[in-house]
């Protein structure tokens, strides 16, 4: 989850997430690199008295910063498409859940099986335990298996609401009338909090997700004694 | 009601390779119910459809369906 003043990515739980965060990486160090080295020739080129002959016409240095960006750019641009590839790859899931945005909490559905169903509600302020965190527990988890592809069908039964859960780099919009389907595998056990993220109306902000992560064992014990 | 030992869920379909699942419900779901119409409530095809609708469309959307289908109000074609 998010602490105070993390100023980058939450630590990932998924394969994906990992891939996201090695990307973003990759893409800041050329953007550092980049940065670096033309803020040093600006630099240079006020801080001297040098008068260029070849102001006017200079076809070596043209090719130069012409082909050195074109490079650059797509050393940043394969990756990125692969990784925007691999995001879109569903692979057979093993498990589906809806997720029904309500004004204003989510409910669930596991209706592989038996049919689960379940609302998920902030737990407020003054109901909470002293090792629960403010405005983003939940009475009722959406529980998950890990290293198991699940898929997730987001949709909603009012306005527009938007399902996500960053360490698991998944989010979709949950629209009246239409299924969005995320897939993710989360490869350790845990809790991963999410926060509604579409503006959805006064309690926008107090409609959080809370994805527990344990083993198969533990969740078909789970399943299997639901109620 | 029995143990669950295992999980299973309605597969990849080729037809709906997109983001955007909700064709993939109704016509699991439409696919069903002209299923049994045809080979009757107990053919064992038929529970491929069944499973695939039941894990994909919300319950509301099946519960409306359902009455849909016994005012026979239901739009699709059966």
């Amino acid at each position: 989850m998010s602490t105070w003043s993390q100023l980058s990515f939450q630590d990932s739980a998924s394969p994906l997430m990992e891939e996201l965060i090695m990307f973003h990486d990759h893409a800041m160090l050329v953007l550092t690199l980049v940065t670096t080295l033309v803020g040093y020739i600006i630099l240079t080129m006020f801080s001297n008295k040098f008068i260029d002959r070849f102001l006017l016409e200079g076809h070596l240095i043209e090719v130069i910063w012409t082909v050195i960006p074109a490079f650059l750019l797509i050393f940043i641009a394969l990756p990125s498409l692969h990784l925007l590839y691999l995001l879109d790859e569903y692979d057979n899931p093993s498990l589906t859940i809806k997720s029904m945005g309500h004004q204003w909490y989510w409910s669930y559905e596991y209706s592989d099986f038996l049919d689960i169903e379940f609302d998920s509600y902030m737990i407020p302020s003054k109901d909470l335990e002293d090792n629960q965190f403010r405005l983003i527990e939940v009475d009722n988890r959406m529980i998950v298996p890990m290293n198991t592809y699940v898929r997730i069908l987001v949709s909603s039964t009012d306005v527009i609401h938007s399902w996500t859960v960053p360490a698991l780099s998944v989010k979709a919009d949950a629209i009246p009338g239409r299924l969005n389907q995320l897939t993710f595998l989360v490869n350790r056990p845990g809790l991963f909090f999410g926060q509604c993220s579409e503006i959805c109306g006064a309690n926008h902000s107090f409609m959080p997700i809370v994805v527990e992560s344990i083993s198969m064992n533990s969740f078909l014990n789970w399943i299997n004694n639901f109620e | 009601m029995s143990e669950v030992q295992q999980l299973s869920t309605a597969p990849f379909d080729p037809r709906f390779p997109n983001q955007n699942q909700t064709r993939h419900c109704y016509s699991s779901y439409v696919d069903y119910h002209r299923c049994i119409r045809k080979k009757g409530e107990d053919y064992p095809a038929c529970e491929y459809f069944r499973k695939a609708y039941r894990s994909l469309c919300p319950n509301s959307w099946i519960e409306k369906w359902n009455d849909q289908m016994e005012a026979g109000t239901f739009p699709g074609k059966i």
